[in-house]
């Protein structure tokens, strides 16, 4: 009867000690798993991790490096750093500040390149492969495991330009005081251009309106809502959403369009209202 | 029959567990008034802080007219009193003792292009406060390490902005800087259980510990951490002070 006692006292004992260490180990052998069988959803297109490994190391590694740390061997010669992938934060969102992009938004910036980058734009895939790299590029990062993409925000209908709105768009520049960095003409010469960082501590440069460049996250109407919106991540650029109405922001996209250099109807218009750059000195809602 | 009283046996002991459960619930929520108090100082003579130079914005140099900002990296009162210091119970913690009472919101201020207060501790999982009472846009980044579980953020506050409601979900001594006024540099002192910050005279006060034996550890942005073991009783406070060495 002792014997048996101890017997099935010592089984329990191996067994309370063995448990947490077997699903630790099934644990971490669940997260590889989980990673390497990382999938992607754009349209009605699936990504799978291990199908893009092929393109990834033509096409990526020289820069984003093996462990997609942004470590590549072209990495130390070229400015912006590539991406780290590892950190699982992106520029180009649709989706609020400190949330994941969905897999439509990777793909999106494979597609689009960044403008002024070393990342180029990518026509040579079919839909299928930057299913895939963007599945693979998820894979990198723990956070993908844990978390979810953030939830879109909502971009109302364009409407109809008119000057009486671009001359709103100029109070909303003054208001929320996009001159500090971007300066007062749009030229990225505003008194806080010279010092801004990165969240790695490296120098980088406001968008400049005026240089003919394209914004970095895409040049649509939609695509410029989108930047200021949701901020762009693991860069100075916030996120407004909390402090510009979706109305106010399509006043904005409008201005905005008036600084860029390339003719458009907002330009034309706002030459015709004469309208000058705010002033930094003006009391608030006397622009 | 026999059955009968078998379930009245059983029937006994779980209203007795029952009993127990609130017995020692009601110890725990009684001992919640442990405190652990102390001070702590800096031995030697305070590193030079720099001054801060705003005039990237006039309204910042305006705000800040009748005195002179400095860097806030070490703050010095008198007799070695050092502020800003976050002070924690790093190990002893477990169950209900980790559940925070709700108190008051900790609220982190942009008041003169500065953070009041410069170093915000708060509990994991607790809500506070991004408020600015300026008048000139400030944008609010902290910088997490994203592996912790704490994501970055970046949000921008310009002038009659409402407060922005956040929580972090790891403990960690975040980073928070304003990427228009460059000078503008703080902490969310993210920890897991009660916690306290130095005052001026270098005072702190841990509230709602119950008795049982902790580690206190003392965290200072410049100096690094500190422990000491301290055994906390019922209705006597126990006392930890520490003293980091100036370098």
């Amino acid at each position: 009867m002792r014997t048996r006692l101890h017997q099935s006292l010592l089984c329990l004992g191996t067994m309370l000690t063995a448990f947490p260490l077997a699903s630790l180990a099934q644990q971490t052998q669940a997260d590889f798993n989980a990673r390497m069988g990382m999938e992607s959803h754009i349209g009605n297109v699936t990504g799978h991790a291990k199908n893009a490994q092929y393109d990834y190391r033509r096409y990526c590694v020289g820069c984003h490096g093996e462990r997609g740390d942004g470590m590549g061997e072209n990495a130390p010669w070229i400015d912006p750093k590539p991406r780290d992938f590892q950190l699982g934060i992106f520029k180009c969102r649709s989706t609020p500040t400190g949330t994941l992009p969905t897999d439509q938004d990777l793909s999106d910036t494979i597609a689009r390149g960044l403008d002024r980058s070393n990342m180029p734009q990518w026509n040579i895939f079919t839909i299928q492969q930057k299913a895939d790299l963007v599945a693979w590029v998820k894979h990198f990062s723990p956070r993908w495991v844990n978390e979810k993409p953030g939830t879109p925000i909502e971009i109302p209908t364009e409407p109809e330009v008119t000057p009486e709105r671009i001359k709103d768009g100029r109070e909303v520049f003054a208001r929320v005081q996009c001159w500090k960095c971007h300066g007062v003409t749009g030229e990225a010469n505003g008194p806080s251009a010279s010092t801004l960082q990165d969240d790695l501590g490296r120098p980088i440069a406001a968008y400049n309106f005026t240089d003919g460049s394209r914004p970095k996250c895409g040049s649509s109407d939609q695509d410029i809502y989108r930047i200021f919106m949701t901020g762009l991540d693991g860069t100075p650029m916030p996120s407004f959403a909390d402090n510009i109405k979706p109305d106010e922001a399509w006043d904005l996209v409008f201005y905005l369009r008036a600084l860029m250099s390339q003719p458009s109807k907002e330009k034309a218009m706002a030459k015709q209202l004469g309208l000058k750059p705010v002033d930094p000195n003006a009391p608030a809602g006397q622009q | 029959m026999k059955r009968m009283h078998k379930f009245a046996v059983g029937f006994a002991a779980v209203l007795l567990v029952c009993c127990a459960v609130l017995l020692l619930n009601q110890k725990v929520n009684a001992a919640a008034e442990g405190k652990i108090t102390g001070t702590v100082k800096l031995d030697g003579t305070p590193p030079h802080m720099k001054g801060l130079d705003m005039s990237k914005d006039p309204y910042c140099v305006k705000a800040n007219a009748n005195d002179a900002p400095k860097m806030e990296n070490v703050v010095v009162g008198s007799a070695g009193a050092l502020e800003n210091v976050v002070l924690y119970i790093s190990e002893g913690l477990s169950g209900a003792a980790l559940t925070q009472p709700a108190t008051a919101v900790p609220v982190f201020d942009q008041k003169n292009c500065r953070y009041t207060p410069h170093v915000l501790a708060m509990d994991v999982g607790e809500t506070f406060k991004v408020t600015t009472s300026d008048q000139t846009a400030h944008n609010i980044h902290p910088n997490p390490n994203p592996m912790t579980g704490n994501i970055p953020w970046n949000q921008s506050q310009p002038p009659g902005a409402p407060p922005i409601e956040k929580k972090w979900k790891a403990p960690e001594m975040i980073e928070v800087k304003c990427n228009i006024h460059p000078w503008m540099h703080g902490w969310f002192a993210v920890v897991k259980g009660p916690y306290a910050t130095t005052d001026a005279s270098g005072n702190y006060t841990i509230n709602n510990v119950p008795p049982g034996n902790y580690t206190v550890t003392a965290w200072q942005e410049t100096y690094g951490t500190q422990t000491q073991k301290v055994t906390v009783a019922a209705g006597a406070p126990a006392k930890a002070d520490f003293t980091f060495k100036a370098k």
